[in-house]
């Protein structure tokens, strides 16, 4: 049983500030149900630019509920560049700590924040803008969002970056990863490993279209139903793969991350590294 | 506040009886079984008694019987003694993905020490993929560990056709039974598995006690190594109040399969019905289950906020859900069975035992549709995903 404060308790009890603003000036939407917890956060400013009033939608456990609403709170009658201060750290204090495995809840707290500063300030309607190359693709967390995470809080082993970004959390492959990043931000250096690897063969496009074929039934699919998602190949045009995502992939927030780095990395190392790929509905 | 249990497959309450069977040998009866003097000597016949007990609900010989501390033990203790026992002959061993814990993680930890493992995969409902197992079994392979019934959805696998299968193959058959022990009959001489585990705490006997059935003539290395107990197959002196609340225990739950199959059965059954005609897209996993266990979805909420609001009302169940376990997938079971996210991190699991009753089953039928609502309105995903 997780050891919740009193604090963490009432705000998962009694959440303040549930719902929607319909004509909201900012909406920041974070996770996905794929990834087991998700945020949606809206705000309306008065006319001197101050929060007057902010909601929130969240799907996830009692500390991601909690978070949202003590994240409400916080920001309730701050200016853009006030609220924009709030840390995670800050969420997590507010409610009198939070459960290691769940500082997660308060990142993501943070994360909608930003999402919602971003959407008023581009007017853009795109969800949170991811950045960097992205290391762990379980849950689509980028280099940048880690080294970030670290560096904000202190970290400085992989169980907490899992524990506050996730990242690391799902097949572990990319553990090692997040620990060079944990060495490099902390002033050690990492053995320079250069291997060269020989030029192959040009294919024949009848052997790069069976390739790819090869390729998405063995390492692809596979790969994406075992989260719940699937993709299908619909064509192949030069360098180009065409491809249609199915189940949970097609709606989540990773998708984009799904598509760039599995299917394109996957793709890149068997078949050639020339290939784009991209989503036809 | 009085608290409705609905988590027996996680732990169940020592039957009063157990508990009663157990106390003349804390402070009377507390001698060494391997002492020379009466004192101690008296106190093996109380083993003895337990080894019937246990093996009566087996259906089995009393002298196939190990003791251990519980199904973790007894797991290890089949699945690593028997290997040892081949001496690396053969380097093959095969499971299923949905096993628990205590038979994936040795699998898993032998992967590293040289050994192939080939993890079966499951249907969507929960269902062993049979012809799998036939086309995987080769002559390299030792061993197979297979549970009886699942611990997170209850799922029944159809043990007779494994066993006949495996055994026609001269591998070695591990059955870890602790779910299905106390709620199906299990009798081992229908079924050709040379090594199969139970649990006390299962089946409201105490905690940290086991058993383990040893085939005769089924060869196995002790992973406790020490003295000569338990045939020399376990070292250490014996647990002798938990050995005689394991052989209690597994007396009343052989006197208690029929109500088990009956009105435990029925209570299970009125639960699902009151829960999905309560409850919007809710979605029971797993199909052929164990009598006492419902798995239930219920789409767009995650399952510890569920839990905590089950909590406040002081109604005891668990969760496949990432969040609950501390982990941050859902639970390996229903991944395997391919359930969506929407569904898996929303999964509730009832298991129910005899001491349960209609009223609190009716309770938390009148408890559960309103905190389901409650989180589906503080969800962003309900509006446009819910079907009406």
């Amino acid at each position: 049983m997780w050891d919740y404060t009193e604090k963490v308790k009432d705000h998962f009890n009694n959440p303040r500030n549930v719902g929607v603003i319909v004509d909201a000036d900012g909406v920041g939407e974070v996770g996905s149900l794929a990834c087991g917890d998700a945020l949606k956060l809206m705000f309306k400013l008065d006319s001197e630019g101050r929060i007057i009033d902010v909601k929130f939608q969240t799907f996830g456990c009692a500390s991601a509920i909690a978070s949202s609403s003590a994240l409400t709170e916080m920001i309730k009658g701050k200016t853009l560049e006030e609220a924009q201060k709030v840390t995670n750290r800050d969420i997590a204090e507010y409610l009198g700590g939070l459960p290691d495995q769940k500082m997660h809840c308060s990142v993501m707290g943070k994360e909608a924040l930003e999402a919602a500063i971003e959407n008023y300030r581009s007017g853009d309607q795109v969800t949170r803008e991811l950045e960097g190359v992205v290391v762990c693709t379980c849950f689509g967390v980028t280099e940048k969002e880690i080294e970030r995470t670290v560096l904000e809080n202190g970290l400085t082993t992989v169980e907490e970056v899992t524990n506050y970004t996730k990242a690391g959390g799902g097949c572990g492959s990319c553990q090692p990863e997040i620990g060079k990043i944990l060495a490099r931000l902390s002033g050690s250096t990492e053995p320079a490993v250069a291997e060269e690897e020989p030029e192959p063969r040009p294919l024949t496009n009848i052997e790069k279209i069976k390739l790819i074929q090869e390729t998405f039934e063995r390492e692809v699919r596979p790969l994406l139903r075992k989260d719940g998602g699937d993709v299908e190949l619909i064509d192949v045009v030069g360098n180009r793969v065409l491809v249609s995502l199915r189940g949970s992939c097609a709606h989540c927030r990773v998708a984009q991350f799904t598509l760039s780095d599995v299917v394109q990395a996957k793709l890149r190392e068997f078949v050639s590294p020339d290939i784009v790929v991209e989503e036809v509905s | 506040m009085r608290t409705i249990y609905l988590d027996n497959n996680a732990t169940t309450m020592t039957a009063p009886e157990v508990v009663e069977a157990m106390q003349p040998f804390w402070t009377e009866l507390y001698g060494n079984p391997s002492s020379m003097h009466t004192f101690g000597g008296q106190v093996k016949r109380h083993i003895d008694q337990a080894r019937r007990q246990v093996a009566a609900l087996l259906n089995a010989d009393p002298q196939e019987i190990v003791f251990t501390s519980g199904g973790s033990e007894g797991n290890n203790l089949a699945i690593r003694g028997s290997l040892d026992a081949l001496d690396g002959l053969k380097k093959h061993i095969i499971t299923t993905r949905v096993e628990h814990p205590a038979v994936l993680g040795v699998f898993r930890h032998l992967a590293k020490h040289g050994y192939r493992v080939t993890e079966l995969p499951v249907n969507s409902d929960g269902s062993l993929i049979l012809d799998a197992l036939e086309s995987t079994l080769t002559p390299d392979t030792a061993l197979v560990s297979i549970m009886w019934a699942n611990n997170e959805t209850g799922v029944i696998f159809p043990i007779e056709k494994i066993a006949n299968l495996v055994k026609s193959m001269g591998v070695i058959l591990h059955i870890d039974a602790v779910q299905a022990a106390g709620k199906i009959p299990i009798d081992i001489t229908r079924v050709p598995v040379d090594l199969l585990t139970i649990s006390g705490h299962k089946l409201h006997g105490p905690k940290g006690t086991g058993a383990l059935y040893v085939r005769k003539g089924t060869k196995l290395v002790p992973q406790v190594i020490g003295g000569h107990h338990e045939h020399n197959r376990r070292a250490g002196t014996e647990n002798i109040p938990g050995i005689v609340g394991i052989g209690m225990a597994t007396e009343l739950a052989l006197n208690g399969l029929d109500e088990e199959n009956t009105r435990v059965r029925a209570l299970r059954d009125r639960l699902q019905r009151g829960v999905l005609a309560g409850c919007k897209a809710a979605q029971v996993n797993g199909a052929n289950r164990l009598p006492n266990t419902l798995n239930v979805s219920f789409q767009y909420v995650e399952g510890e906020a569920i839990l905590l609001l089950l909590d406040n009302l002081g109604i005891a169940a668990s969760s496949g859900s990432a969040c609950a376990s501390g982990s941050l997938q859902p639970s390996h079971v229903l991944r395997a069975m391919g359930i969506p996210f929407t569904s898996a991190h929303g999964s509730i699991r009832f298991s129910l035992s005899r001491y349960n009753t209609e009223e609190e089953i009716d309770l938390v039928i009148k408890h559960l549709p309103p905190i389901i609502d409650r989180l589906r309105e503080l969800s962003p995903f309900v509006e446009d995903e819910l079907p009406v």
